[in-house]
């Protein structure tokens, strides 16, 4: 009877009530920058969204139309020069940490990794530019893709390490029962099992660099025309969207809105790519 | 609990190992022998897991190993087909031979030993991204096997030997997670037969399974041994005393008392055989 008369207290129901609004509240906070963003992204930026935007080049300042389709292209070039570089770099990795290799070593790779990972990514760009463009002399889509591909490294190793880690042991272990080697066992058994794991952090990694904008300032450079040949400068969605935003004219503006709106949207359908490919059947297998 | 009773047993344990009674099984061992263990010990860094071990197993027989937890059963059951040297800092002495061939020589891959000594788990295992038909077959595709006929040949012999047959033949493209506990587990049984090794080994089988799942793998490692050499850790008396032919009481790491089945449990030489038997420790 005195547990019933504790439970109903005015008191507790109260504070409990508190607790949920206040937790409510703080979704909501979470939630309002995203909706803030798509709103803004949407009011400014949908009227300029049209079919010249995806298949036109610039339009000269003044000139009324014109669109980005060279750094939609140009950025889908950099990913691809990015992914080339970063996914098997970051897998095998990754890998290596789950699998191979000394805790002691280990955890200093770890460590160095999560390091990498919170480089501002600047910092990828002017050493890219260090290395590779005035060495070259020149900006590149080989230089922005590998600008990129360094960011997407140490992400991928470290989602890539995490989701084989959740791979049981028993499999491993009744796969290596059957007389099959470790690493075939490691390529057909553990990394199959948590395959949809590490394509989740591919792709969140892709999702990632290609909003990036700084280490593209000095290593792609960015291109008003066709990039006919990867030694040459290469254009990108968010370069283009940084260089219209900055620049003095109406139309660049609305022209900057409409790219940041196709960037954002990319990005999210790539995270709702994410979400069903980690749905149903095998999600709770990594 | 534990605790609290096994204090005189340990003494006495001790006091017989000094005096050197170690039990001796020759006498009662038929001629063929799969496997000969001398003197192993095995260590995980400092702690000594198995020691001085030596025992003989038969072949086409049922080998059952008891003993109370941390008693180092599983680990000499892992010793068979060199699984324990997955766990780091492991270090072993002594010889263990396969049909007369050492099976720790610098000569031989790992790989082939467990080709050779199969192994079934506590927890039925098949591969979550496979289906029912691919589970049985990745051993011999893994091994570089291509003939699809050959496969398929393969596939209904073994799910057959694996009594599985009938319940899945109309499913071998559902996947291997679909099934019940025990088909799970006969399905780890019949991807083991599929590589046709020559002895499985079992660790606790059936510990996860409802009776009549168990009943039925039981029955399972009774048709089996007509082909293979079984050794099979348990922890429950009943079914050593209903499987098996030989049975092989650890305690601490030491092998206390090897000899038929029928002798152990009826007559058992060991002060500490009989009363671990008739539980009155572990």
């Amino acid at each position: 009877m005195d547990t019933r008369r504790s439970d109903n207290h005015p008191w507790r129901r109260f504070k409990s009530a508190l607790a949920s609004v206040i937790a409510f509240i703080s979704a909501a906070f979470v939630i309002t920058p995203l909706g803030l963003v798509f709103f803004y992204l949407l009011v400014n930026g949908a009227s300029s969204v049209n079919w010249a935007f995806f298949t036109k080049l610039p339009a000269p300042v003044g000139a009324p139309g014109g669109g980005m389709a060279n750094a939609i292209v140009g950025s889908l070039e950099l990913l691809a020069i990015a992914g080339i570089i970063g996914i098997p770099v970051g897998v095998l990795g990754g890998v290596y940490l789950a699998e191979y290799g000394s805790a002691r070593i280990n955890s200093i790779l770890r460590f160095l990794a999560d390091v990498l990972n919170g480089v501002p990514s600047i910092t990828w760009g002017v050493v890219v530019y260090g290395l590779v463009v005035l060495r070259f002399k020149g900006f590149s889509a080989y230089a922005g893709g590998l600008a990129l591909g360094l960011i997407m490294i140490p992400l991928i190793v470290r989602t890539t390490e995490e989701v084989i880690l959740l791979v049981p042991n028993g499999y491993r272990e009744a796969s290596l029962a059957l007389g099959v080697g470790r690493w075939k066992t490691i390529v057909h058994i553990v990394m199959k099992t948590a395959s949809k794991g590490i394509i989740t952090g591919i792709l969140l990694a892709l999702a990632r660099v290609g909003g990036e904008t700084a280490p593209l300032l000095f290593t792609a450079f960015g291109n008003r025309f066709w990039n006919h040949s990867l030694n040459q400068p290469i254009a990108a969605l968010p370069l283009q969207v940084f260089t219209y935003a900055i620049s003095p004219y109406d139309d660049w503006h609305r022209q900057a809105w409409a790219g940041a709106l196709v960037l954002v949207t990319g990005i999210f359908c790539v995270n709702v790519l994410v979400r069903v490919l980690t749905r149903g059947r095998g999600a709770s297998v990594v | 609990m534990e605790d609290l009773v096994m204090e005189t047993p340990e003494q006495t344990v001790m006091e017989r190992l000094q005096q050197g009674s170690a039990p001796p099984p020759e006498a009662e061992m038929p001629p063929a022998r799969t496997f000969e263990v001398k003197n192993l010990s095995i260590w995980y860094g400092e702690k000594r897991a198995i020691d001085t071990v030596t025992l003989d197993v038969a072949s086409n027989a049922v080998t059952a190993i008891i003993g109370p937890s941390g008693c180092g059963k599983s680990t000499f059951l892992r010793a068979l087909n060199r699984m324990h040297e997955l766990t780091p800092r492991t270090r072993m002495e002594g010889t263990v031979l396969l049909h007369g061939e050492d099976l720790y020589s610098s000569a031989i891959d790992p790989a082939i030993v467990r080709r050779r000594v199969g192994m079934i788990f506590q927890k039925s295992n098949p591969f979550p991204t496979m289906t029912i038909g691919e589970n049985v077959v990745i051993g011999l595709r893994l091994n570089g096997v291509r003939n699809q006929k050959f496969l398929n040949e393969r596939l209904e012999k073994s799910l057959r030997m694996a009594a599985l047959w009938d319940e899945v033949k109309d499913d071998l493209n559902k996947p291997g997670t679909s099934l019940s506990g025990g088909q799970q587990q006969r399905l780890c049984i019949a991807r083991a037969l599929a590589v046709e090794p020559e002895v499985i080994l079992m660790d606790e089988p059936c510990s996860a399974l409802d009776p009549i799942a168990t009943a039925k793998i039981e029955e399972l490692i009774y048709e089996l041994k007509a082909k293979y050499t079984i050794v099979t850790v348990t922890h429950n008396m009943q079914q050593a005393g209903r499987i098996s032919d030989y049975t092989a009481f650890f305690y601490l790491g030491r092998l206390i008392e090897f000899g038929p089945t029928t002798k152990i449990f009826t007559n058992p030489t060991e002060k500490q055989t009989e009363d671990y038997i008739t539980g009155r420790f572990g």
